[in-house]
């Protein structure tokens, strides 16, 4: 199964960059995807504990909207502070720990960047179930890991 | 048409601007970090898709692959740029930086 999905991927992708129809183009496309496919469809999907990719896939494309909004809140908030005149009196950096509940690779993963990519915080490390966030204020550090390891953990490992 | 793209350019040049701003204001290394990892990000983001609307002079199969391309761009800065600060954050750690605190004499973990 996870050969035919990297096939697609892979198919998708020579389309879209030839940006050729004609049938000598697509041949040698279907031909080079196949034997890419074939030979590192264990690289590109590999995950053990998986149960259904594109579930999982279409359930990560939903959570990508929320995640925007909270890139432009973390913009917003990196420019204020940036511009404000007092900054040193806005911030309040600490290093925080918690632990996850989170099992998969794949999704510590997404965790990790999501808590980058949200306002105030950066993952510093993960050490198994351990992630180190440096918080740029005490607000930010309060709101950690919060509703975001919830929707990761519906996404990649709620059946 | 061209007012819509003038504008995101704008509003990116800004974001942009910030950033720099913070990049040399913040206190310490992970501050500056906070600025350089987040900015960059939206900003990328709105002048990649200012420049999908220019493109969108005509509508036809090339511009809308031209499109596509530049929107795959975005992906890829989307999983990149969080992957890169989190390189240079943790190498920062490794060696051993102290963060910048507000009050020296609490603890520091």
């Amino acid at each position: 199964m996870r050969y035919i999905y990297t096939f697609l991927i892979m198919f998708g992708f020579w389309i879209l960059l030839s940006g050729k129809f004609d049938l000598f183009h697509l041949t040698l496309g279907v031909i080079s995807s196949g034997l890419v496919s074939l030979i590192s469809a264990d690289l590109f999907m590999y995950d053990p504990q998986s149960r259904n990719h594109l579930t999982t896939g279409v359930r990560f494309l939903l959570y990508l909207p929320w995640l925007l909004f909270q890139i432009v809140l973390s913009t917003l908030h990196v420019t204020f502070l940036a511009l404000h005149p007092k900054m040193k009196e806005q911030i309040d950096p600490t290093i925080v720990t918690f632990k996850t509940n989170l099992k998969t690779d794949i999704a510590k993963v997404a965790l990790a960047n999501s808590i980058t990519l949200t306002p105030g915080t950066i993952t510093i490390r993960v050490e198994d179930q351990v992630f180190y966030v440096h918080a740029i204020s005490r607000k930010a550090a309060a709101g950690l890991p919060g509703e975001m390891e919830e929707r990761l953990a519906k996404v990649f490992e709620s059946d | 048409m061209d007012i819509v793209v003038i504008v995101l350019t704008v509003i990116a040049l800004l974001f942009f601007f910030a950033t720099t701003v913070g990049l040399l204001r913040f206190p310490d290394f992970y501050s500056r970090m906070h600025a350089a990892g987040k900015g960059d990000t939206l900003s990328s983001l709105v002048i990649l898709l200012a420049l999908v609307l220019y493109n969108f002079h005509e509508i036809n199969l090339a511009n809308l692959l031209v499109a596509m391309k530049i929107l795959l761009i975005a992906v890829f800065i989307f999983m990149a740029s969080p992957t890169a600060t989190h390189a240079i954050i943790d190498a920062g750690y490794e060696s051993g930086i102290k963060p910048w605190a507000k009050n020296p004499e609490e603890e520091s973990p």
